[in-house]
């Protein structure tokens, strides 16, 4: 009698929980690459075909790079996950759009294969891999990444930053409407924070880390005009939020899970770390731009950042200071 | 007044519509009832009856093991068959009472009550361990132990869970309409073990119908009040209800009783009620029967010990073949491969899925994406704790707090890597908890 019953099948069980949410790792990327889109979109319209052919080969190749790396391996191909897509896509969108057909190949195969499969995968990198790619190839051709000239009379064409950086007014409203120079998808703010509301509103990512980072941007610059005697200038600081890859590395590359602290406290002292090394590399360095060299330094920091905000688990009391233990102790 | 809610938590499909609206239905159970000996938390009870034994309903069939432990009655009148192991829910097998049901339901002669009022604390608690009731959210804590804490005077609040965070459930709800008086009843009881005690009924914003008819019947009580809580799993777990109502947070290793707590379900609460006032032991219970694959789902009021089969039949079966059978609702039950098992004290619903979200798709590499931080009540970060099981980092995961983990499945729930996070780190804790016992 205490045999199952022959009649039926033995039905498949599990550990609880049994259900799952519906969002999964590819549909994740799926809406990143989506919400790059309108930046991507801009940047075809405002740089021309050019532009398209470099995202299309450094999605290309950053995809064809894993697959066959993968293949070699002998691994399971995770191309499925789309992160090859984003990453590709990502780092096309920091190139500008006269590089020569080899520089997006290369540096998407070195995103994906030395920053990313080299290390274990998706999740093992401890590098942004589109931004890893960004600064190997700012170090291989730094004169075809910083050739922003893309209009054929070749009429200067330096980017708004660098026109600031050398005291040069700016037009504050091209930079947010997207139509000066720049990489392809950088120069327009009004589609990054189209694509980052996408992003905000799935949940997908959230302000902690973007807004602690141009919030301490901000103050950065501020307070360095300050010191410098500048006064404060609305129209400077104004250029430098819109200027540059800040908002594309807030929105797109800051909040890369991968290479962002995974605690709540981590992920506000990441932003302010963030927000104030963009400002010494802007403000301080030779270069006018610090986006991706601060981003990379603060991936860096995270494993450090993450051991240091531990928190503390519901219900657990604070831990009582020596002190002032001691001090209770006496008045008792 | 403090939140109304707790960190973290999700919002999984509720499905409590399949249900909700099904007023309960008394079933009688088929030929042979079994009485697992273990039902409830603490020492397997005692069989106090052998093959061939008459038993009615009512008859106390065996005897508590222990101080945690309960006793356990006789559902339907017949005669025991024997004592023999039988598969649970958990998948075990258990030794079991088997009773062979006559079908005509004679009972016992009920004893005499003294009123409530005349009855010291010590006797009400007898009374109260002596019917067998434990903890019918699905734990089984002996609730006598549970009601007799060390200092009764530091309890503030007995806290009526009548949240039913857990999806697809309806049974507590269904209670809640239909027999408020138990409830309240039971309640009040409970409250009256405690000298400074005030009762809350905690009540998630998603059956506000109950929670008004609630408020309206404890208005004129001074000692009863009706907390709307927010609609969020795991709201009715018991530290994190505790902090929903109170403010107070209590860890892992602390009772609710140090934060002047007791926290009740609403079944167990109409147990007590009924083992105080009719001296009736702990019989039956409300399952709900639910679940896209089931054709009729509805709510039951069961005997003890009754097939799950018969239960499900009398719902209309199944609309088609369920792809997994949970014994409870999905976040916290037990999938079972075998219907061949008997409804329990901890028994509050068979959820049967079309659907196993689990099977479909396979765990993939974790992306750091910290969903699991976010939703984690307990704040903890399961990432680092799965991590830590994975690598075989014991130390990590005890200094990360592993210990601390309710189980409550919502890191699992959300992960878009599909890890099996609860399940990793369920696993540390029970060979942790069962290092502790050496």
């Amino acid at each position: 009698m205490s045999e199952s019953n022959p009649n039926t099948t033995l039905r498949r069980v599990s550990s609880n929980p049994h259900v799952r949410s519906a969002v999964t790792t590819s549909n994740i990327m799926f809406w990143v690459a989506v919400s790059l889109l309108p930046s991507a979109g801009y940047g075809i319209y405002h740089f021309g075909v050019n532009a398209l052919i470099i995202l299309l080969l450094s999605v290309g190749s950053a995809v064809a790079a894993e697959f066959i790396y993968e293949k070699l391996m002998k691994k399971p191909v995770t191309i499925g996950d789309l992160s090859a897509v984003v990453t590709g896509l990502l780092l096309g969108m920091n190139l500008p759009s006269t590089v020569v057909w080899y520089v997006p190949v290369l540096g998407s195969v070195f995103a994906i294969i030395v920053v990313k499969m080299l290390f274990g995968g998706l999740g093992q990198n401890f590098m942004n891999p589109a931004l890893a790619g960004r600064c190997f190839l700012l170090i291989s051709f730094p004169a075809a990444m910083t050739n922003f000239n893309y209009l054929a009379d070749a009429v200067s064409t330096a980017t708004p930053l660098a026109a600031l950086k050398n005291g040069e007014a700016v037009n504050v409203l091209d930079m947010v409407t997207g139509n000066v120079a720049g990489t392809i998808g950088e120069t327009s703010m009004i589609a990054i924070v189209i694509g980052a509301c996408i992003l905000i509103l799935l949940g997908i990512i959230d302000l902690r880390i973007p807004g602690t980072y141009i919030a301490s941007f901000a103050i950065f610059v501020v307070i360095v005009q300050l010191v410098r005697g500048n006064g404060f200038n609305s129209a400077y600081l104004s250029a430098q939020l819109a200027g540059g890859g800040l908002m594309l590395g807030a929105f797109f590359m800051a909040t890369d899970y991968v290479t962002s602290p995974i605690t709540n406290r981590g992920k506000y002292i990441y932003g302010i770390f963030l927000g104030v090394m963009t400002g010494i590399f802007r403000m301080f360095a030779t270069s006018a731009e610090g986006v991706s060299y601060a981003i990379i330094l603060g991936n860096l920091l995270v494993p450090l950042i993450e051991k240091w905000t531990l928190p503390r688990a519901f219900g657990i009391p604070k831990p009582v200071k020596q002190k002032k233990a001691g001090k209770e102790a006496e008045k008792a | 007044m403090a939140n109304r809610t707790f960190f973290g938590g999700i919002h999984p499909y509720e499905g409590k519509e399949l249900s909700k609206d099904k007023p309960i239905k008394t079933i009688l159970p088929g030929s042979e009832l079994v009485y697992p000996l273990s039902q409830h938390i603490g020492a397997p009870a005692k069989p106090i009856v052998q093959a061939g034994d008459k038993v009615l309903t009512g008859t106390k069939i065996a005897e508590a093991g222990g101080f945690v432990s309960a006793p356990i009655y006789s559902t339907v009148s017949g005669t025991v068959k024997g004592i023999e192991k039988r598969r649970v829910v958990t998948g075990g097998m258990v030794d079991s009472i088997i009773i062979e049901n006559d079908g005509l339901y004679a009972e016992v002669e009920w004893p005499e009550m003294k009123p409530v009022e005349e009855m010291t604390t010590q006797e009400k608690i007898d009374l109260i361990r002596e019917a067998g009731v434990v903890g019918m959210g699905g734990a089984g804590f002996p609730t006598a132990v549970k009601l007799s804490p060390k200092e009764p005077d530091k309890i503030d609040y007995v806290i009526a869970n009548c949240s039913e965070c857990e999806p697809y459930l309806t049974s507590d709800y269904r209670r809640m309409l239909e027999e408020p008086d138990l409830l309240i009843d039971g309640l009040r009881i409970a409250v009256g073990l405690f000298p400074n005690a005030h009762g809350i009924l905690a009540v998630e914003d998603n059956k506000m119908d109950a929670a008004k008819l609630l408020m309206d019947k404890v208005k004129d009580d001074p000692l009863l009040s009706v907390k709307v809580v927010q609609t969020k799993y795991p709201e009715g777990a018991e530290r994190m209800l505790i902090h929903a109502c109170t403010g107070r947070d209590i860890n892992s290793s602390m009772l609710p009783a140090d934060a002047g707590c007791v926290v009740d379900n609403v079944d167990t609460l109409c147990a007590v009620g009924r083992a105080v006032r009719e001296g009736r032991p702990l019989m039956e219970r409300i399952v709900t029967i639910t679940g896209d694959a089931i054709t009729d789902p509805c709510n039951y009021k069961v005997r003890i010990g009754m097939n799950y089969r018969d239960l499900i039949e009398d719902a209309g079966g199944f609309v088609t073949e369920p792809a997994k059978i949970i014994s409870g609702g999905p976040m916290m039950g037990f999938a079972i491969f075998d219907l061949d098992v008997p409804t329990t004290k901890t028994a509050s619903a068979i959820t049967c899925l079309t659907k196993d979200a689990v099977a479909e798709l396979a765990p993939s590499a974790c992306i750091n994406c910290a969903k699991c931080v976010d939703v984690c009540p307990e704040r903890l970060i399961p990432k680092n704790l799965a991590d830590a099981v994975e690598n075989g980092q014991e130390e990590r995961f005890l200094r990360e707090y592993g210990m601390e983990c309710c189980e409550c499945g919502c890191c699992s729930y959300i992960c878009p890597a599909r890890r099996q996070l609860t399940q990793l780190i369920k696993g540390m804790r029970k060979i942790q908890l069962a290092k502790r016992r050496k």
